[in-house]
């Protein structure tokens, strides 16, 4: 058992949440409630890394990251390191490539309060701030919640693309998936399948819970 | 309220998992080897005796030559680099990416494996393969990527001096290095696969099927080489002459590989 990967997952997938929250928050709200022209060509844009082959767009990080590429020496410039084959470039590319599993739930989970809710609340005389901290979120917490467990679940188990951005670095780059991926090579098919069970039973325990969550949430709302 | 302890919680976890990760970076400084996938074993092996001899860690990646090489141009940290064709390190050491234009630590040979039941026999002349084929009892043969993996590039060349590369064709699989090769060819689902003769010779390997060399002068010499990269410090160098150490020459002769001259 490859107690580093995991940790390393865990800190990775922990990373990609806690940044696509407020992420999502805002792009999920700004998408569930505003039409403006090109909006079709932004959620489509959001929706391209669910679609796109992990190597494609693995590929495509790995040459917008590199050294050679404006992002890449910026980086390069402001932090004194690369970015591609450190950890700092798995959570850039996890962070993109887990977009759609962040905001299109967040989006649902907004779209699904009743427009009359939130012009009760600005009648009540609430600031639009207050309303989204004591009307949406509650209502929209179910979907929220959604996005980031996907999120997690899914950096948990990203190949391709961490693969192509991060190479196979122990205890920097190289994630469980990875670990198995590497053990498979090694013909070692115990430790391959010790760590592929632990995989699924922290997926599983992961997305059990929030049901659990959702539904002690719906109860408290309705 | 009880769901802001939920809640709390939560946040707590994620805390949790972030710090205990944040320790762990700390302990990773050992130097990363990037070692072709026929060394899997034998690197591993010299790794540990290494460990033990002077209690310094290297970490090891293991993966294609040609997906190494192009990794060291973008930029990967890697300190040591055994390639398992020594034509990468004179291109990436012309290209200014090491130290110096390295070693030569091995000279590496190549096995037809058969996985236990196969129909094919693990006979080096290929003799088997080819009446396999004229019989149409053949439908998949594994080799490693001859595009970018070495140990694929001298399969394809065995094969085509035994003429066998175009009629196998539309049989092939190709592993993405050497050690996915072995995989395929002993996945049950493959007749065989022309694999390293080091990762043959592993115990995990050994009990799985039989295998036979390929006359060595049907292929060019699989000549590895390992060099030292720009950013190479104290243990990498340590590392790389206890490579050439007597305990690391019989390890890798253990292995099947044919050793340089002193």
């Amino acid at each position: 058992m490859d107690w580093t990967a995991l940790s390393l997952s865990l800190k990775l997938a922990a990373w990609t949440v806690a940044i696509l929250l407020p992420v999502s928050m805002l792009m999920g709200r700004f998408l569930a409630y505003r039409s403006f022209a090109g909006k079709g060509l932004v959620e489509a844009l959001v929706m391209l890394p669910l679609v796109l082959p992990p190597t494609v767009f693995g590929f495509y990080l790995l040459v917008a990251f590199g050294r050679n590429s404006p992002i890449g020496a910026f980086w390069q410039a402001s932090f004194g390191h690369q970015l591609v084959f450190t950890f700092e470039g798995l959570v850039l590319a996890s962070v993109i490539f887990n977009l759609p599993f962040a905001i299109q739930p967040a989006q649902r989970g907004f779209e699904a309060i009743p427009v009359e809710v939130r012009e009760a609340a600005s009648c009540c005389g609430m600031s639009p701030l207050r309303s989204l901290y004591k009307v949406e979120l509650p209502l929209a917490w179910p979907g929220l919640m959604t996005a980031m467990v996907l999120t997690f679940a899914h950096t948990l188990g990203e190949f391709g693309i961490v693969l192509m951005v991060g190479g196979s670095i122990p205890g920097e780059t190289r994630t469980i998936a990875i670990a198995i991926y590497d053990r498979v090579q090694g013909f070692d098919d115990r430790s391959a399948a010790i760590m592929s069970a632990v995989l699924v039973a922290i997926s599983l325990v992961t997305i059990a819970l929030t049901y659990w969550l959702s539904a002690r949430v719906g109860r408290r709302l309705s | 309220m009880r769901m802001s302890i939920t809640r709390r919680s939560v946040v707590a976890a994620f805390a949790a998992i972030a710090l205990s990760a944040t320790q762990l970076s700390a302990q990773n400084q050992a130097p990363v080897v990037a070692a072709a996938s026929d060394l899997q074993f034998a690197v591993a092996e010299i790794a540990e005796a290494f460990k033990v001899e002077t209690g310094k860690e290297v970490r090891l990646s293991m993966g294609s030559t040609g997906n190494f090489a192009r990794q060291i141009r973008e930029g990967a940290p890697f300190q040591i680099f055994m390639a398992a064709d020594e034509k990468f390190i004179a291109e990436l050491h012309r290209d200014g990416f090491t130290r110096n234009e390295g070693d030569l630590y091995a000279i590496g040979r190549i096995v037809v494996k058969v996985p236990t039941g196969s129909m094919l026999m693990a006979d080096g002349s290929l003799e088997s393969l080819r009446k396999a084929l004229a019989e149409g009892k053949i439908t998949r043969f594994a080799i490693a990527n001859p595009d970018h993996a070495p140990y694929g590039m001298r399969a394809r060349e065995a094969l085509i001096h035994a003429g066998l590369w175009e009629p196998l064709q539309p049989f092939l699989v190709l592993g993405e290095n050497v050690s996915q090769a072995a995989q395929f060819a002993l996945s049950g689902n493959a007749e065989g696969g022309i694999i390293a003769y080091s990762l043959a010779l592993s115990p995990d390997l050994a009990v799985k099927g039989s295998h036979d060399l390929i006359p060595a002068d049907w292929h060019n010499p699989l000549r590895q080489r390992m060099v030292l990269l720009k950013n190479a410090g104290p243990v990498a160098e340590a590392f790389y002459d206890y490579m050439q150490s007597a305990s690391a020459r019989q390890i890798m002769e253990r292995y099947g590989f044919v050793l340089p001259n002193e």
